[in-house]
């Protein structure tokens, strides 16, 4: 596949930008992975955006023990009245010792009716989960649990 | 690019009152290859689905970013109130620019 | 020890009709797991159920019938994979997965899936959920007697570098620990199963590939005599315990 010729009257830097969005809808700039491996402090300070976090309000339903850290569930819940005026915006997962320490973000509304998500998640090894949920009122509130790694015996390398 | 299929199996009631919080279960078809870029091994791209994005009734009611760190075939759990009879539209962006869709009706009473 | 594992042995001979000592696969899972091996709404298994049912529907390019077109709804398969393997009227010893594939090449005329090919396993596990809940009631007698002696001659040598048999786990140290893993009676009444070891769902042969693995012993191909024979012997030790497919393991 070529990209279009670029029309007459166009910078070639549209005319590039332009043709790239064709072929790749959506998913040119969330394709894009750091350069480096994102700390999980950053990863804090980008979402935190300066506001302390409260310590409450975040309910993070997992195992202690995590039988295979291919596949960890997770249910989280955040006290929330989910009204047109106060309500959970974002739910961050984050996990330390990941490659990746951002693990997910759910863009939720007052239309959820329930500040209440669940997915399944790859831990490298035996870390702290934390969860961060921001609000519309510009409250952050922080939740964090420790999951055991267990290693299994008979693995076979998938 | 016109939307592909996935294997996907969603499950949430046919029916709700007006008001209820409905929730809503979403398996999707997925190995989320993580990229391979060790010494020794032959490099592999990353290829995962990045974005899921559900609407209801044209209003986006969840849209989350997904990363390596979620496990194969991803699992995603959230919750909506029933507020009008009407589609709900999933999509799952892959990297690389595909997209796949699944549709649902909702009849609310 | 010596004496054990003949007293074992010897015990398995009426075992298969007591099951005495062997236990469901699903009472050696965690309550989490368990309580995902029977849930469809999060089970990842069912994205392959939900394939294999299409499958079953889809008319093969041959022009010949679906397996719809033959045997009816799939519903009607309910209680077949309780009795498997089982004997073919050549005298062929036949798991699930090889049954299928021998009607798609005979009755269908086209080309076999391939053993763990995703099309087999899902078409496999499709048909497999009708006996869920069932009890394994496989045929041991008759034309299956030297297949079962084939597969218990087998189950119980020692192999491998580690020269272990398989009842040195199975039987002598069912329930305990071994490193983050519980050993289990070794039945296989939850295959194909999605382990979240593998990412997938995967058959029996696939399993005991990894036990070989386990044991150091030379892995046998997908399909070998040994392994549907040693799956005939298991089989009848699970008599009467619950089919599970498709299964949730580690």
């Amino acid at each position: 596949m070529t990209l279009p010729a670029p029309r007459i009257g166009l910078t070639r830097r549209t005319a590039l930008a332009a043709g790239a969005a064709a072929l790749l809808p959506a998913a040119t700039v969330a394709d894009a992975q750091p350069a480096h491996r994102e700390t999980m402090a950053a990863v804090e300070r980008s979402v935190l955006a300066g506001r302390t976090p409260l310590a409450s309000g975040v309910t993070l339903d997992m195992p202690t023990l995590s039988e295979n850290g291919n596949s960890v569930d997770l249910m989280i819940r955040i006290d929330s009245p989910m009204s047109g005026e106060d309500h959970v915006t974002a739910i961050h997962v984050l996990a330390d010792k990941n490659p990746f320490p951002r693990v997910a973000t759910f863009r939720i509304g007052p239309r959820a009716g329930r500040a209440e998500v669940g997915t399944r998640i790859r831990l490298a090894e035996t870390q702290t989960i934390v969860v961060l949920a921001e609000t519309s009122r510009g409250t952050v509130h922080r939740g964090a649990r420790e999951v055991i790694v267990i290693l299994g015996a008979c693995v076979d390398g998938g | 690019m016109a939307s592909a299929s996935i294997p996907a199996r969603i499950t949430m009631p046919a029916e709700a009152r007006r008001g209820e919080i409905i929730e809503i279960r979403v398996l999707a078809r997925h190995a989320m290859d993580r990229a391979i870029d060790a010494p020794g091994l032959t490099p592999v791209p990353r290829k995962i689905i990045h974005t899921l994005r559900v609407t209801y009734d044209g209003a986006e009611i969840l849209h989350m970013d997904l990363s390596p760190g979620i496990a194969a075939n991803p699992y995603v759990a959230f919750t909506t109130v029933a507020t009008t009879t009407g589609e709900l539209v999933f999509e799952w962006l892959e990297d690389g620019g595909a997209v796949y869709e699944r549709r649902q009706m909702l009849t609310v009473t | 020890m010596r004496h054990l594992v003949v007293l074992a042995a010897t015990l398995m001979l009426g075992a298969t009709a007591s099951a005495g000592e062997v236990r469901a696969p699903a009472s050696f899972l965690s309550p989490d797991l368990r309580a995902l091996q029977d849930d469809p709404s999060r089970h990842p298994g069912w994205l392959w159920v939900d394939g294999g049912e299409a499958l079953w529907r889809e008319a093969p390019r041959s022009g010949r019938p679906s397996c719809e077109g033959c045997h009816g709804p799939i519903d009607g398969m309910r209680g077949v994979a309780a009795r498997y393997p089982a004997v073919a009227s050549d005298g062929a010893l036949l798991n699930l997965e090889a049954r299928i594939e021998r009607c798609r090449t005979d009755n269908q005329q086209a080309p076999a899936f391939g053993y763990e090919s995703e099309a087999l396993l899902s078409l496999t596990a499709a048909i497999a959920l009708r006996s869920r809940g069932l009890p394994v009631a496989v045929e041991t007698e008759g034309a299956a007697a030297q297949h079962l002696a084939a597969g218990k001659r087998f189950y119980e040598t020692r192999q491998g570098q580690l020269n272990l048999s398989c009842g040195q786990c199975h039987d002598e140290n069912v329930g305990r620990r071994l490193r983050g893993d519980v050993i289990s009676s070794g039945v296989g009444t939850g295959f194909p199963a999605y382990r979240l070891e593998w990412n997938t769902l995967g058959s029996l042969h696939r399993r005991l590939r990894a036990c070989s693995l386990g044991v150091r012993a030379t892995q046998l191909p997908y399909g070998a005599y040994d392994y549907v024979a040693l799956e005939l012997y298991l089989a009848a030790r699970a008599r009467g315990l619950p089919v599970e497919s498709p299964g949730i393991r580690r």
